[in-house]
């Protein structure tokens, strides 16, 4: 979608510095009379709300940083230092833990409504693709980061996670010894370990903001899509972003702060593990390991395959799917709402996700593993199969002519409303 | 209106699952239950209550630190606000007549020494190291206590379908009294074992324990148990007690939290509120 910006410098100044950086220009083009769809609904405010949650996770993280010591034998202490000496250190320790719980509530919210909505369909594989990447970028951070606080359960996910790789040694004996050892330092989890993950922990924040921008531009060319899935064709179909789109992304996000906020200061240790208050013990496994909430899908499908490489492949072959997905979503229409057989199986998705959630928490055992074998297969499934498939035998519900039809009470297409129907021309 | 009509059916059928929770914990008598106490610093309104955890330091000191050690406190966090704030003199003596002394050094000729504790010390316990306390403990090892509230938690012995509500329920109430709970059920769960139960030497039977065979000896029991300076006390007042120093020990920012929190709540409510109704004023210029 071409659009210019309507900058105009009000200073001379502005207008000195426009003909040489004109970065207003840019700024206002892009965040400020950006022509959005008029049918936006409050799952389009994540966008926004995620954004926050990258930025608010590196302030509090520098700020942490400056007080945090990333050595195997300081490592704990100085997290309880924070807690306990430095001055308002519980507040940011507090943010930056369940911000990172926030970060992956948002955008599990986000992926999600792309896939409701076919928000990944041409022209918008790309800003999809970059999507995925930002995601497992994000688990990559999020998981080294929970490694810092250096208690049991960050030892131990440590040991296990890593530990992964050493299935490669069943395609080439030793290849995977010499994997894990590489990503080890050494010839166990240790100190080592602990200093890189921290480094990396410190890198990845800023690789994301870079890929988010990307992730922005992406969607600046192609423009958002909405709920009806249709283009904007008239500029009746739009409001500029400013005040309109703004208007709601700030109430979205001031009510998702008030979930932030209450796990913040109410219940900081609830999503996290009692035994990560536990200082990391090398000799000492606990009788459960299992990673953040987050992950707990993924960890899952990795002990729903009987074999360990075959888990591995598995459990990343869930993220990989994903990438394909503008192309294995064969219907011609975006939009779930016009697709009434599609729409079950989106649902039947949530479930098997949530599901997997509620089992990767749970040991590996009896019928946990039966149920944790039947969503990983519909997961599968649902991409695999499904999608190609319903897209070819659906027949969609009737398409609104225009997105101004689908919200507009004339249903017209477009006949403006007196001057505000088209206040982008004001 | 079809905002508000989602709203009443999602807390109509939170309700619902709530109660329905509610039962089907009481329904599962299982091996480890751990029933939930009341707690003055409990849920989202919850402070701690300073006379009681005066009361829990004395059962620490007369009890636990025997064994026990608290490094992660200072001396001079019994004196902060939001913790038992004892007077600061007493502090002072109190880190002064501490039993455990501070190995400090090295002095001027490059000896390591022993000193009394200052206000700005750690609360240590009797043994140097790990391997001390395990030599003089039969192999046991008595963990430290800062932390333990912490650590410790309430598994969910509820069924399956329960679960999400019962997840729902304890956000919504904010429920973080785990530890405590599981304190308070430790030390008041010493009992005689089942008779097809064997116990390891020197082992005791406990019902909150998970696997049940504990090495801690009962601290406190029925009719074994410390008294308080005004002469009361027993086995459970004494549990609760030090369970709840024993929170503050390892959240000693619980009260200054809370308090923050609510201002940020009221704070983004109100906020979120007229944001809400700006972007209705702006919306109503547009049909949408």
């Amino acid at each position: 979608m071409e659009h210019t910006s309507s900058y105009e410098p009000k200073s001379s100044f502005a207008k000195w510095w426009d003909d040489r950086l004109p970065v207003a220009r840019l700024m206002h083009g892009q965040f400020v009379d950006f022509p959005t769809p008029r049918n936006l609904n409050y799952l389009w405010t994540f966008g926004g709300i995620l954004t926050f949650c990258l930025a608010a996770q590196i302030v509090t993280g520098i700020v942490l940083a400056m007080h945090y010591q990333p050595s195997a034998h300081e490592a704990f202490n100085s997290v309880e230092a924070i807690r306990r000496d430095v001055n308002y250190g519980w507040m940011i320790r507090n943010f930056h833990a369940v911000g990172a719980s926030m970060f992956f509530i948002a955008v599990y919210i986000h992926i999600f409504r792309g896939l409701y909505y076919g928000s990944y369909k041409a022209p918008r594989e790309v800003l999809w693709i970059i999507g995925v990447i930002i995601f497992l970028v994000m688990m990559a951070t999020a998981f080294m980061g929970y490694a810092l606080p250096w208690g049991q359960m960050s030892f131990w996910g440590v040991t296990v996670i890593t530990n992964l790789f050493s299935s490669l040694n069943e395609i080439i004996p030793g290849v995977g010894t010499a994997v894990v050892e590489w990503l080890w330092g050494g010839y166990s989890v240790s100190g080592t370990t602990l200093n890189r993950f921290f480094s990396l922990h410190y890198l990845l924040p800023f690789v994301l903001a870079g890929l988010v921008i990307l992730h922005i531009w992406a969607l600046h060319v192609a423009g958002q899509n909405n709920p009806t899935g249709l283009d904007i064709k008239t500029k009746a179909d739009a409001v500029p972003m400013y005040p309109y789109a703004v208007a709601k992304d700030a109430v979205g996000m001031f009510a998702f702060l008030l979930l932030f906020a209450w796990f913040v200061f109410f219940l900081p240790d609830y999503l996290g593990h009692a035994d990560n208050y536990i200082e990391a013990n090398p000799l000492v496994t606990p009788p459960h390991i299992v990673p953040e909430w987050y992950f707990l899908p993924f960890y899952a499908i990795l002990r729903a395959i009987p074999s360990k490489l075959g888990g591995v492949t598995a459990m990343f072959a869930a993220i990989a799917v994903l990438v394909f997905v503008p192309w294995l979503d064969t219907s011609r229409v975006r939009s779930a709402k016009y697709r009434p057989l599609y729409k079950w199986f989106f649902w039947l998705l949530v479930i098997s996700c949530l599901g997997l959630g509620y089992l990767g928490a749970k040991p590996p055992e009896g019928a946990y593993v039966i149920w944790s074998r039947i969503f990983t297969v519909y997961y599968f499934v649902h991409f695999l199969l499904v999608m190609p498939i319903i897209g070819l035998i659906e027949t969609p519900k009737p398409l609104p002519k225009s997105i101004s039809a689908s919200v507009l009470p004339s249903g017209g297409g477009g006949a403006p409303h007196g001057a505000a129907a088209a206040p982008e021309t004001r | 209106m079809r905002l508000m009509k989602n709203a009443s059916l999602a807390t109509l059928a939170f309700m619902i699952g709530a109660a329905l929770a509610s039962s089907g914990q009481a329904a599962d008598g299982g091996h480890a239950h751990i029933e939930r106490q009341t707690w003055s610093f409990g849920g989202f309104t919850g402070q701690y209550d300073q006379a009681q955890l005066q009361r829990g330091f004395q059962i620490y000191k007369d009890s636990c630190a025997f064994c026990h050690g608290l490094k992660r406190v200072r001396f001079r966090n019994l004196a902060e606000p939001g913790g038992p704030q004892f007077p600061e003199d007493a502090v002072k003596a109190l880190a002064q007549s501490w039993p455990n002394k501070v190995t400090d050094g090295p002095d001027d000729q490059g000896k390591m020494f022993e000193r009394e504790p200052k206000p700005f010390d750690p609360i240590l316990g009797p043994y140097k190291n790990d391997n001390e306390a395990r030599a003089s403990q039969n192999g046991a090892l008595p963990p430290d206590l800062s932390l333990i509230a912490k650590a410790r938690n309430v598994e969910y012995t509820g069924t399956w379908w329960a679960h999400p509500f019962s997840m729902l329920r304890d956000i919504a109430t904010s429920y973080q009294e785990g530890g405590p709970d599981y304190i308070y059920a430790l030390l008041t769960g010493y009992e005689e074992p089942p008779a097809d139960f064997t116990l390891a030497e020197g082992m005791q039977y406990n019902k909150a324990f998970p696997g049940h065979q504990i090495a801690m000896p009962p601290p406190i029991a029925k009719d074994s148990f410390i008294k308080y300076q005004d002469g009361s006390g027993s086995m459970e007042q004494n549990a609760r007690d030090i369970a709840a120093f024993l929170a503050w020990a390892g959240d000693p920012s619980l009260n200054t939290r809370k308090a923050t929190g609510w201002l940020v709540m009221l704070y983004l409510l109100v906020t979120t509120l007229l944001l809400y109704a700006g972007k209705r004023v702006i919306w109503s210029k547009i049909p949408h």
